[in-house]
């Protein structure tokens, strides 16, 4: 169903010597109920019609700095959120609104923090890059590139030495799989077999430059074989593909046999922050992309095809997706700013 | 008769404890044989002999502490000398030597042939009441580590060689073999990496203590300790706690050049959402490196390399020191001299030489540079007006700008004369012993720096 360069997977790649350490098995295109696959269309139309509010929202002056819209990439997160269980830590970069719904955290408080109100999650001291929620284990929303990548490593770390069984997910894109310290990361949690999976989403630019155009070995899901970590590339455009991975290396990883890498090809249909013309790309392969490839598209067609819902339920999906997204949109906007004392406040926690 | 006289085995190596010898007397020896271990102040090191020949005496007993560097400590006698009768061993000997052999040295164990310049280890006023014991910083700064670990087991230490090579300033000596490998982590040469990674895992609910074996290396780790670290409160609005520790040897050592001798005290001391803190003697070293380990907030802790070895009192009670509470280490009301970590010694030799001329310096040890204790600075300010602050670090944009910009401030009106700074040099760390000392800041400078603002 994807006509990705390269979307389908280690089988169109030119199979890697395998070396003979133990590694996963080969995952399987998840074989989803009812219930599953339509939750995972209702969460993907909820970060898709979410960012696309957002998008109204900063062409409008109401959100201001970066902003990073995940559309196109929803498959993603969806599909990997899937497979973990409360308790497990997410951690991502500044392309982060679409992880937050995944988590579960309220969009009312996410609008509300891009909007820069105090009803924000983070009060309105964080931004569109700087966003997290303890409570749903998502530990940010890191605006430095890469950063994230040993963070996460760290959270697994914690996860190992309380032995709380839990994982940690950490998601980065192609451009900073470039960044020193994510091999670092790779080396550390292989050596000490840390519960971590490593997630590159693929979106094929880094800003304005493509992969091709950045990485002298431009099969991602190889980077971290030379420390031993397996890896895995998955069509990211195919929500069932990645939560058949995800089940594959969540069940690895919780099993104590350290660190897995997925690569996740994907795409993004919007420029790399609001202020991006997008002039490294034609019209032509955003919208190519969006026909044959989007992930919504293509699990509503699974949906359809398979006979799980009618056209209609799935509109009345829409329907109260759109009201959700409107009444969080109106929270945010209607919400007040923080107060000027917050200036002050959340520097340290001591009293010195 | 050729002598070997204990060697610098490290750049600050003063003394060390003979821990063994390999050799008896009238034992034949091979160039590049063993014959001693040697314990440093940093790890127990393999003396080799340089030349072949016959052990004649052995000058220093087994076990013997605190031996001297360039104390002769064995006689062995060339293939062609004659061998006279056995010695017995004994504690010292004359230097009436005829030649001397130093054992085989790296280059830059070379270069600590001069020692640094011996700081006296000063008794400090207002430590706490009741008994004390001698302790070095080191050992001081291990037992907090320790004690710490005892009573939290979310307490882990990680870093370069911190376990199996038992800390490579051996702060973290021991600590292996009593809180095992799980808590006690050698990591990979990966300064950012296991930057991040503590970081991470401070944010998952443990409290790391992160060691860097200079802070000089803690560049590549600098934009965990700020971006990740100090800002993550903040930033989540008061949800994301990160209780950690960086610590690790600070500023100049001893003829270590430029990349590997910077104070760092400024630098991190401007970053809101960072606590620092810059202890100068032992007792303070463990009062604060615990009160460090128990707070909530992210810890840069900045030791120094030369203070390690100094021997202090530090109360045998449960010891902790508040963060952000400077000390009067000694009282005056002439002038105040500001300073942290090193260069309160300075200060306080400083403070000595005043006094023998009339001049009555009160001494501040700042400890925490940020938050900074303002009150205690000004309230001395108020009774002396007149301050020099001592920085073992540059002049620009330093602690010593910050402590001047305060007194203009909050202090103009008790000023009867413009504070100075004295501090290093403007220049990177220069590598000869000529320039390395006249680069540092000097007990002489602040002693001409105080006698300015007194107008004598």
């Amino acid at each position: 169903m994807t006509n990705l360069a390269r979307s389908t997977g280690r089988k169109a790649a030119t199979p890697p010597a395998v070396p003979n350490w133990p590694r996963p098995d080969e995952p399987q295109r998840f074989v989803a109920t009812r219930e599953q696959l339509i939750d995972m269309y209702r969460q993907m139309v909820l970060i898709r019609r979410f960012e696309e509010r957002a998008g109204q929202l900063y062409g409008m002056g109401q959100i201001g700095g970066f902003c990073h819209l995940y559309i196109g990439q929803e498959a993603v997160v969806v599909g990997m959120q899937a497979e973990l269980v409360r308790g497990d830590s997410i951690i991502t970069g500044y392309r982060d609104h679409g992880h937050m719904l995944a988590c579960g955290i309220d969009a009312g408080a996410v609008m509300a923090e891009l909007t820069g109100r105090a009803a924000g999650i983070s009060h309105g001291k964080g931004g569109s890059m700087h966003m997290f929620s303890v409570e749903h284990g998502f530990y940010g929303g890191h605006g430095i590139v890469a950063a994230q990548v040993p963070l996460g490593a760290g959270l697994g770390f914690a996860h190992k030495y309380k032995g709380d069984g839990h994982i940690a997910v950490t998601y980065f894109g192609d451009g900073a799989a470039n960044q020193g310290q994510v091999y670092e990361a790779f080396n550390m949690a292989e050596l000490w077999k840390l519960p971590v999976i490593f997630i590159i989403e693929n979106n094929q630019y880094a800003m304005g430059t493509s992969v091709n155009r950045a990485s002298s070995e431009d099969q991602l899901y190889r980077r971290g074989e030379s420390f031993r970590v397996p890896g895995m590339q998955v069509d990211g455009m195919d929500v069932l593909a990645v939560r058949g991975a995800a089940k594959t290396a969540v069940d690895w990883v919780r099993a104590g046999n350290g660190p897995v890498l997925m690569e996740m090809k994907t795409y993004r249909y919007r420029g790399h922050s609001m202020s991006d013309p997008a002039k490294y790309r034609s019209r032509e392969e955003v919208q190519a992309m969006r026909e044959k490839s989007d992930p919504i598209e293509g699990l509503k067609k699974t949906i359809l095809d398979g006979g799980f819902a009618e056209e209609a339920d799935l509109k009345a999906i829409d329907r109260a997706v759109r009201d959700e997204v409107a009444a969080a949109a109106d929270f945010a906007l209607e919400a007040p700013e923080p107060a000027l004392s917050e200036l002050y406040t959340d520097v340290l926690l001591g009293t010195y | 008769m050729p002598q070997i006289l204990l060697p610098a085995m490290s750049p600050t190596m003063e003394e060390g404890t003979l821990a063994k010898w390999l050799v008896a007397v009238g034992d034949v020896v091979k160039p590049g044989d063993v014959i001693a271990e040697i314990e440093t102040d940093k790890a127990t090191m393999e003396l080799e002999a340089d030349d072949g020949g016959t052990v004649v005496a052995l000058m220093v007993a087994a076990g013997a502490e605190g031996v001297k560097v360039g104390t002769p400590i064995i006689t062995i006698a060339g293939e062609d000398e004659a061998v006279p009768a056995a010695q017995p061993t004994r504690a010292s000997t004359s230097l009436g030597m005829s030649e001397v052999i130093h054992a085989p040295l790296q280059p830059a164990q070379i270069a600590h042939a001069e020692p640094v310049e011996a700081r006296p280890a000063i008794t400090t006023p207002e430590t706490a009441t009741g008994p004390t014991r001698r302790q070095t910083v080191r050992e001081a700064l291990r037992d907090a580590m320790a004690e710490e670990m005892r009573a939290d087991a979310t307490v882990f230490v990680m870093g370069e060689e911190v376990a199996e090579y038992q800390g490579a300033y051996k702060v973290t000596q021991g600590l292996l073999d009593e809180f095992g490998d799980k808590r006690v982590i050698d990591t990979p040469i990966t300064e950012y990496g296991f930057a991040g990674l503590g970081t991470g895992a401070a944010m998952g609910g443990l409290k790391p203590i992160v060691e860097f074996m200079t802070f000089n290396f803690a560049m590549q780790a600098i934009d965990h300790i700020i971006n990740s670290a100090a800002k993550t409160l903040y930033m989540s609005g008061g949800q994301m706690r990160c209780p950690i520790v960086f610590r690790g040897p600070n500023g100049a050592a001893a003829r270590v050049g430029a990349q590997h001798s910077q104070n760092y005290g400024p630098w991190y001391a401007s970053v809101p959402g960072l606590i620092v803190i810059a202890p100068y003697d032992a007792a303070d070293a463990k009062g604060l490196l615990k009160a460090a380990i128990r707070s909530p907030d992210p810890v840069v802790f900045l030791e120094n390399e030369l203070l390690y070895g100094q021997s202090f009192d530090v109360p045998e009670a449960e010891h902790v020191v508040p963060i952000g509470k400077a000390r009067i280490c000694r009282a005056g009301s002439h002038v105040t001299l500001v300073s942290y970590s090193i260069g309160v010694g300075v200060a306080l030799q400083a403070a000595a030489t005043l006094a023998a001329e009339g001049i009555e310096a009160e001494v501040i040890d700042l400890r925490t540079l940020r938050p900074l204790d303002k009150a205690t600075v000004l309230a001395s300010l108020k009774k002396t007006n007149r301050l020099v602050v001592v920085e073992e670090g540059w002049p620009t944009c330093s602690i010593a700008s910050e402590i001047i910009a305060i007194c203009m401030e909050d202090g103009f009106d008790d000023l009867d004369a413009p504070v100075l700074r004295v501090t290093n040099v403007d220049v990177p760390l220069p590598y000869a012993a000529n320039l390395e000392k006249a680069a540092l800041v000097k007990a002489d400078d602040v002693v001409t720096a105080a006698r300015r603002v007194c107008y004598r």
